[in-house]
């Protein structure tokens, strides 16, 4: 059961920059990623500020050496997942047995959309390229199938969560010994479905997002991609590693379809249940990358879960989003990769936009970025619709 | 570590839900697009919700119901759900308001039910389960990856029952889209005689499959799943021949011992061809069963025919409606199940008897 799991390595692209290092400045630069909607087509683009990659589809399939009428949500996932394995310097991909598992929430949506538009008015409309890739796993298929990946490929969508199960699950894989590498993570793109689908929720910020912040009153949508590359402890020697994946756990709310409980159940038993798995205590956290949305809700709930199961040691804490904006399905993964990287350079994100402390709790988050903190193990929380939450620790050793 | 099933629910274009011998009655159909028999839902779920939930939720909680009911628990320790479609009618709902409506006036139940994990947050709502959630949405994969998981987290040795199952809706659009792609007979075609026929195509199906699968067997218990194995896009015939090689050398059953195979023939000619190819070189004198004429054809429609493999199991026997070549074992103790999806999902599950 207890084969190491190590991360060899990371890539992003996020409404931040094109790739880890681009995210990396902007922190250190606190400049977020929300602006007006520049490339979705949507009515709404003068209301809601989202967190765009700022690419249209022709540049990124140059970056990916796709065809350009190929779904975002793959375009994204490529250049993420090949920044990530490229970062390891294990070379030569076909030489190892080697997984994919990414979650999406999205898959060929943004296609599947335009097709609708003359589907809808006939039945024989739309051209059919536009819904081959539509289901999520094709956009998994597309980007195993330009990587040369073969060994065990799958796709994970629990909404808000994804990416962070498919780390679990890729670890899974590589202690059951049926894999030695999994590149793990998500991707989504920003779609009109999405945008309008939270829209009816109301829970949408007209303005730049302010997670855990007492004035907080919704979250801005970003998109983009990000995985790590974990690796089997008998492949240790041929890696520098980042971090290694120590715990994990799922856990469900069971409380409603999209809202968390008051008491943040389900957030509190992922987070214990990855503390045990790890064999760790709340006080050897030293940073916890939240889930922090910026909806009313979500803050609560994970805030007074972190009160219940860590007080009075609060780790520094801080939400990406507040940069990134929710990139949903790759949301897990871009963060894993900021925990990751967390670990290798003491870093610790700032919170942008945070000035009024929440009354309900007794911590803030972090709101400067810094480095060379003394970490040793760090947390990263995913929650979100039908329940899911899921919480991963990563260590230094 | 052994891993049993202990409970199966099935709701399909069969008359599944009900307790009886198998396929009795026969549903024979004469269509290309089968859809599920609904069972009464409001055993399960109150009237107030089954009116907003799509069927594919309806038939995910109804089939996670029987298993759990067969397995005696009423609590699960994870759930874990594959479906390659996921909640299409919802997603159909909101996408064409959205369209026509030109992103105005949108209400949010629609999006709120099209996410690909709504059956399993349903599920674990309806029981109050706090318990590991998972959903796995990998096309011709996805009911595989959820054994996979399921039997992994067994092994870890803290889950004592894992409900995990597979399903797929059919909805208007997804079958107009489906058939512009020519994967259906262009003419109706007798159930009974889908396997025989002589063209390309196949017809459409729909349905949802749980198990409760469990380190220690149950009151209801008959077989054990011993492996699950996925190849994708495999070069040649000779990739896929060779990985059942290994996958029974695995698990330590030779070609001699396996008693019965259950594949995923389709009745379209160009699909069927790999079957021919792996029986020929493999299992040239076995008698095989068969499960597509009986549900349709559809992503995760290995989940029922895992069902009806566990259900052979129990009685000992194959319904004649089943069966395709060959008489019917007098003993059947291991079984294999070999399925394929367009040729680039191929799976192994090995059924022994317990």
């Amino acid at each position: 059961m207890s084969v190491k799991v190590w991360i060899a390595g990371g890539g992003v692209i996020s409404g931040i920059g094109m790739n880890l290092e681009e995210n990396l400045q902007a922190f250190k630069d606190m400049r977020t990623g929300m602006t007006t909607m520049q490339y979705l087509q949507s009515v709404h683009h003068e209301t809601f500020p989202v967190a765009e990659v700022k690419a249209d589809n022709d540049t990124l399939s140059d970056m990916a050496l796709m065809p350009e009428n190929t779904s975002r949500t793959a375009l994204l996932s490529l250049i993420a997942a090949r920044e990530a394995w490229k970062s390891t310097g294990l070379g030569d991909i076909s030489q190892y047995r080697v997984g994919f598992v990414s979650a999406n929430t999205v898959g060929g949506m943004d296609k599947t959309e335009d097709f609708f538009n003359s589907f809808l008015s006939n039945p024989q409309g739309g051209r059919l390229h536009q819904v081959l890739n539509h289901e999520c796993g094709a956009v998994t298929e597309l980007v195993a199938d330009a990587m040369g990946i073969r060994h065990h490929i799958s796709t994970i969508s629990t909404a808000c969560s994804s990416a962070a199960n498919a780390l679990m699950y890729g670890a899974r894989l590589i202690r059951n010994n049926i894999v030695d590498i999994v590149i793990a993570g998500g991707t989504d793109a920003l779609t009109r479905f999405t945008l309008n689908g939270f829209n009816t929720l109301m829970i949408l910020d007209q303005q730049p997002c302010r997670p855990f912040d007492d004035t907080r009153t919704g979250l801005n949508l970003g998109e983009g991609a990000g995985y790590v590359v974990l690796v089997s402890d008998n492949l240790l020697a041929h890696i520098q590693p980042w971090a290694r994946l120590s715990g994990f756990a799922n856990a469900n709310d069971a409380y409603h379809q999209t809202a968390s409980s008051p008491d943040g159940t389900g957030n509190y038993l992922a987070m214990k249940g990855a503390l045990e798995m790890a064999g760790l205590t709340p006080e050897d956290i030293g940073y916890i990358n939240l889930h922090g949305t910026g909806t009313q809700n979500n803050d609560v709930s994970e805030g007074i879960a972190i009160n219940r199961l860590f007080a009075p040691h609060f780790p520094a804490m801080s939400s990406t989003k507040s940069f990134t904006g929710h990139t949903l399905g790759a949301s897990g993964g871009i963060e894993a990769v900021y925990a990751a990287l967390a670990l290798k350079e003491g870093i610790i994100y700032p919170n942008a936009r945070f000035q009024h402390q929440m009354k309900e709790l007794p911590f803030a988050p972090a709101t400067a970025f810094s480095t060379g903190n003394d970490l040793k193990h760090v947390m990263s929380n995913s929650f979100g619709f039908g329940g899911n939450c899921s919480s991963l620790v990563f260590s230094k050793e | 570590m052994n891993i049993y099933i202990n409970g199966t629910g099935c709701i399909s274009p069969q008359e599944t839900a009900q307790i009886g011998p198998l396929f009795s009655p026969l549903k024979e159909y004469e269509q290309v697009r089968l859809q599920t028999v609904d069972p009464d839902y409001k055993q399960w779920i109150d009237l107030k919700q089954i009116r907003r939930m799509s069927r594919a939720v309806k038939m995910g909680v109804g089939a996670a119901n029987l298993s759990m009911e067969e397995a005696g628990i009423k609590m699960p320790d994870a759930i874990i759900t594959g479906t390659a479609y996921g909640c299409l009618d919802d997603t159909g709902v909101f996408l064409n308001k959205m369209v026509s409506q030109e992103e105005q006036m949108l209400t949010p139940t629609a999006f709120i039910q099209s996410t690909h994990n709504t059956v399993g947050g349903q599920i674990a709502l309806l029981l109050g389960c706090n318990t590991y959630n998972n959903t796995f949405v990998h096309r011709g994969f996805s009911f595989e990856n959820s054994l996979l998981d399921a039997t992994m987290i067994l092994r870890e040795g803290e889950a004592k029952y894992v409900l995990a199952g597979g399903l797929d809706e059919i909805t208007h659009y997804s079958h107009q889209i489906l058939s512009r792609f020519g994967l259906y007979k262009k003419a109706p075609v007798k159930t009974m005689e889908l396997l025989k026929s002589p063209d390309r195509g196949t017809i459409a199906g729909e349905g949802a499959a749980f198990f409760v699968l469990s380190p220690e067997k149950g009151t209801h218990t008959v077989a054990e799943l011993a492996g699950i194995s996925t190849i994708y896009k495999p070069l040649w015939e000779g990739e896929v021949i060779g990985a059942i090689v290994k996958f029974l050398e695995e698990h330590e059953v030779t070609l001699e011992e396996i008693d019965l195979i259950v594949t995923g023939r389709n009745g379209d000619i160009a699909q069927d061809d790999i079957y021919e190819e792996v029986a020929a070189a493999l299992f040239p004198d076995h008698p095989e069963a068969c499960f597509k004429h009986l549900c349709g054809e559809y992503p995760t429609a290995i989940a029922f025919g895992t069902w009806m493999a566990n259900k052979i199991i129990a009685e000992q026997d194959v319904p004649e409606a089943a069966m395709f070549y060959g008489t019917p074992p007098a003993k059947i103790k291991n079984l294999l199940v070999y399925n394929h999806r367009q040729g680039t999902h191929h799976s192994l599950i090995l059924l022994k008897a317990c």
